[in-house]
């Protein structure tokens, strides 16, 4: 993590409701979905951090949250807002695909 | 074994999977595709041609013929044998091929994933290549 100051633009958190928490599957899903957007986005299981890439599998799959962990993501960049909605609506979905897709 | 090459035309580096145990190669590559899905051109190797444990470059070819996308094909594998016949396997190929063919220093299963996950984002050759390789930095 580098310390220069960053503003992000956009912040959601969420609880982990799935069973084995963020595991291998869940993993990929959440890194395939933020890869999507062009932000940048961070992802934490506490407010002060580490803030750590959400777009890098090894260290979503690295981090072993566990159920009933809060997770909280902060995006900067142009679709920043649709990044933090789209991955907390993963989660809350239980890493499910979109009903509609 | 079925190809996969047919019914996917991303332009997604692929994966070829290479072991000395065909169960080992078939398992890793169930689970890239049921992790991460079907946006990637994925092929898997391994066995003697006879039967029994073993690799050879005859196998690595056919697969990263299957697995091949103009955006490059990343390598897995185990052990000794399944490194040196890729990389006996990397050097027959066109030469056209041959620079976008990388060998990852991961382990076989995670890497695959990982490697897998990367690809299916559409990153370069390069990206895929040092997140499977990530795993060996932490």
């Amino acid at each position: 993590m580098d310390n220069a100051p960053m503003t992000f633009s956009a912040t959601g958190s969420v609880r982990i409701e799935h069973e084995i928490g963020l595991h291998a599957r869940p993993s990929v899903k959440l890194t395939q979905l933020a890869k999507t957007f062009g932000s940048k986005i961070e992802f934490a299981t506490s407010p002060e951090g580490p803030w750590l890439d959400a777009k890098s599998i090894v260290k979503v799959m690295g981090s072993k949250t566990p159920k009933g962990s809060i997770l909280h993501f902060r995006a900067e960049g142009p679709d920043a807002a649709a990044a933090v909605e789209a991955l907390v609506a993963l989660v809350e979905r239980d890493f499910e695909p979109q009903a509609d897709a | 074994m079925t190809s996969h090459k047919a019914k996917i035309s991303s332009g997604n580096v692929g994966i070829v999977i290479v072991s000395h145990s065909p169960d080992v190669a078939r398992g890793a590559a169930d689970m890239v595709r049921q992790m991460v899905g079907d946006a990637i051109p994925l092929a898997w190797c391994g066995g003697a041609p006879g039967g029994g444990l073993g690799t050879n470059v005859e196998a690595i070819l056919s697969a990263i013929e299957r697995a091949w996308s103009e955006a490059g094909v990343a390598i897995l594998v185990d052990l000794g044998g399944a490194e040196t016949n890729s990389e006996m396997a990397v050097e027959l190929l066109p030469e056209e091929r041959r620079e976008r063919v990388v060998i990852c220093d991961a382990p076989v299963v995670e890497g695959a994933v990982m490697a897998g996950t990367e690809a299916s984002a559409g990153s370069t050759l390069e990206q895929v290549r040092s997140t499977a390789e990530e795993l060996r930095a932490r």
